[in-house]
């Protein structure tokens, strides 16, 4: 499940940002530190696999729907943990960028919800433990269904924080936690058995592209245990920076600020007639770019308590009328200026 | 199977957009790169229940797109097909948050239907805005401008090994598909033939690659591309970024619409 710009606080956004660049950089470098460069083409190919591969549905029995490959368990099965996840990053900038699956400030989260999980917490903790290194037909199936859920389950509870984190969307952290968990508990257990399916042909067919794995298994083995400080670093640093930034936004007059400022501003705005001079000065002051989102938490009471009558005398009819008929005046100018701009050429 | 084809060709699409020889196309990639990140930056930092003040960051997709000649068919098409999941997460909103937020002549309005408006606006705003980039730049600028801005080379490099097998894998899993398709009499693919089938387009792609890899070898390749693409920063980019981010930042700090309404004697 991709999550969406629209849905996202630019806190929120860019913290996913710096986690998943980061561990992009950290995974470059893995590869070119262990010489593995001769990796780019074929990565490159199977990136274009994936995104393949993702467009060929089955049937799922009795149920009316169909399922498909993920690609990223996939991935760090035949590549690794590092270059999985470059080729996984990859498929999701080309999905952001030309399917507009996200969009470019959730690209951050999308790669780690889907990209992170998968490659370094459910295919090193999870798959290569129960799978084990030669992996009979059974623990292949297991282990790649005991992967899939978890890095699924992992990947929607954080698109569930991010959301909740974020404050756009009303939908309290439980509710939509029961909405999303079980969806992808099903969405793993078809995952996992493609991924099964496909790993299982592969060992029949070419058994040598999955026994010494791209990764040399000395190297491989010290890995999760080198990676989970980091990754725990990471989550950690993420965490630390959200909260700060959410206890930034929310000592920030929030909520109501949308009809207060209204009010305020109206007085302000007319009289710069002037223009750039005023609009500069308000600028200086609202130049805060953090969003008033404060953790549910604190907005969920927040808003019912001020709806009970204090705060919505502030709501004044004309303003909002304003609004509106500046709204639509907006769109007809956006709207003269590209028709003026195509007819021109 | 004609949706990996459609698919297809929605890819193409966009790519070929961007040959095209438009005004946008010679602004140096960085700056549209930039300027669209401000953009999303600057529409994602509204609070929840604003809508009105969101409406003139339409004017950067409109008029990118309008000076690029994309077609608003093809845009709004795309926007459909990528808006389920922030509508379906929208739609809670109105349930779950029903004080009144505002009053439109004698109609309260309440916030849940706000903020569901503002969400759809910037699924619109932040989408179409991503869209234009790509249709106005191509990949190919995009990628020499992420490596100049500090992007692995390893992962530019990923994105366009990646894009341009996707055409040629992608035409392989359909024509694979269509085989299944014409043998199958009509039964639906099942898991037992799924895994035999994408295990054949891997083994096919595994060969392609390294075919490929050797065709590169043989030419020189040492892992890594290298551009012949020289960007070149001219006065017409900074006017560029510097009066889209001024305008973003005035519309962000001023709302427009309101100020408008308010002149126009609302």
């Amino acid at each position: 499940m991709h999550m969406a710009d629209a849905l996202l606080s630019p806190a929120v956004g860019a913290t996913m940002w710096v986690a998943s660049g980061a561990l992009l950089a950290f995974s470059a470098r893995q590869l070119r530190e262990r010489g593995e460069d001769h990796l780019v083409p074929l990565m490159g190919v199977l990136g274009a696999f994936v995104f393949a591969a993702q467009m060929i549905n089955f049937a799922i029995p009795a149920t009316g729907s169909s399922g498909h490959l993920g690609g990223g368990l996939l991935l760090a099965i035949l590549l690794g943990p590092h270059a999985a996840f470059i080729v996984i990053a990859s498929v999701l900038t080309v999905q952001a960028l030309f399917f507009a699956d996200g969009g470019l400030l959730a690209l951050g989260a999308n790669i780690f919800n889907l990209g992170v999980f998968p490659c370094f917490i459910a295919y090193p903790l999870v798959y290569r433990l129960v799978a084990g290194a030669a992996g009979s037909p059974g623990r292949i199936v297991a282990g790649s269904v005991a992967a899939a859920v978890v890095g699924l389950q992992l990947g929607s509870l954080a698109v569930v924080c991010q959301t909740v984190a974020s404050g756009i969307s009303s939908l309290p952290f439980g509710s939509f936690l029961l909405l999303m968990q079980p969806i992808h508990l099903a969405i793993g257990v078809v995952e996992g058995l493609a991924t099964a399916a496909v790993v299982l042909f592969v060992r029949r067919a070419r058994p040598d592209l999955l026994a010494p794995p791209p990764v040399p298994a000395a190297a491989a083995a010290p890995e999760p245990g080198m990676l989970r400080p980091l990754v725990a670093g990471l989550a950690v640093a993420a965490v630390a920076a959200g909260g700060v930034l959410s206890w930034f936004a929310s000592s920030q007059p929030d909520g109501l600020e949308w009809s207060i400022e209204r009010v305020a501003g109206e007085e302000g705005l007319p009289e710069a007639g002037t223009g750039v001079h005023g609009a500069l000065a308000a600028l200086q002051d609202r130049l805060s770019f953090l969003p008033d989102y404060g953790l549910p938490a604190d907005a969920q009471p927040e808003v019912p308590e001020a709806a009970a009558d204090a705060a919505w005398p502030v709501v004044d009819p004309g303003t909002s009328l304003a609004g509106v008929v500046g709204g639509a005046i907006t769109l007809c100018m956006v709207w003269l200026v590209t028709l003026l701009m195509r007819r021109r050429r | 199977m004609s949706h990996i084809d459609a698919a297809l060709r929605d890819l193409r699409s966009l790519e070929s957009l961007a040959r095209r020889d438009t005004p946008l196309a010679q602004v140096d990639p960085r700056a549209k790169l930039v300027a669209t990140l401000a953009f999303i930056v600057a529409v994602v930092s509204f609070d929840r229940y604003t809508v009105a003040a969101l409406l003139p960051f339409a004017a950067y997709p409109a008029v990118l797109a309008a000076m690029a000649e994309v077609p608003w068919r093809l845009l709004v098409r795309k926007l459909l097909i990528a808006a389920p999941f922030a509508v379906m997460v929208g739609l809670f909103n109105p349930l779950l948050d029903s004080a009144p937020q505002l009053v439109l002549g004698s109609i309260p309005v309440s916030g849940g239907w706000l903020s569901f408006a503002s969400i759809l606006l910037r699924f619109a705003l932040t989408v179409s805005a991503a869209l234009v980039l790509v249709a106005t730049t191509g990949l190919y600028p995009l990628c020499v401008a992420l490596g100049r801005l500090g992007v692995p080379w390893v992962f530019t490099n990923q994105l366009l090994f990646l894009f341009r097998y996707a055409f040629v894998l992608g035409g392989e899993a359909s024509r694979m598909a269509t085989a299944r398709l014409l043998r199958a009499n009509g039964r639906p693919l099942r898991l037992a033939s799924y895994g035999p089938l994408v295990g054949h387009l891997l083994l096919r792609s595994l060969e392609r690659a390294q075919r490929v890899h050797q065709a590169m070898v043989a030419r020189g390749f040492d892992g890594r591309l290298r551009s012949h693409r020289q960007l070149r920063w001219t006065a017409r980019d900074s006017v560029f970024v510097l009066g889209w981010c001024g305008f973003f930042l005035l519309a962000r700090s001023v709302n427009l619409p309101q100020w408008l309404g308010e002149v126009a004697g609302a």
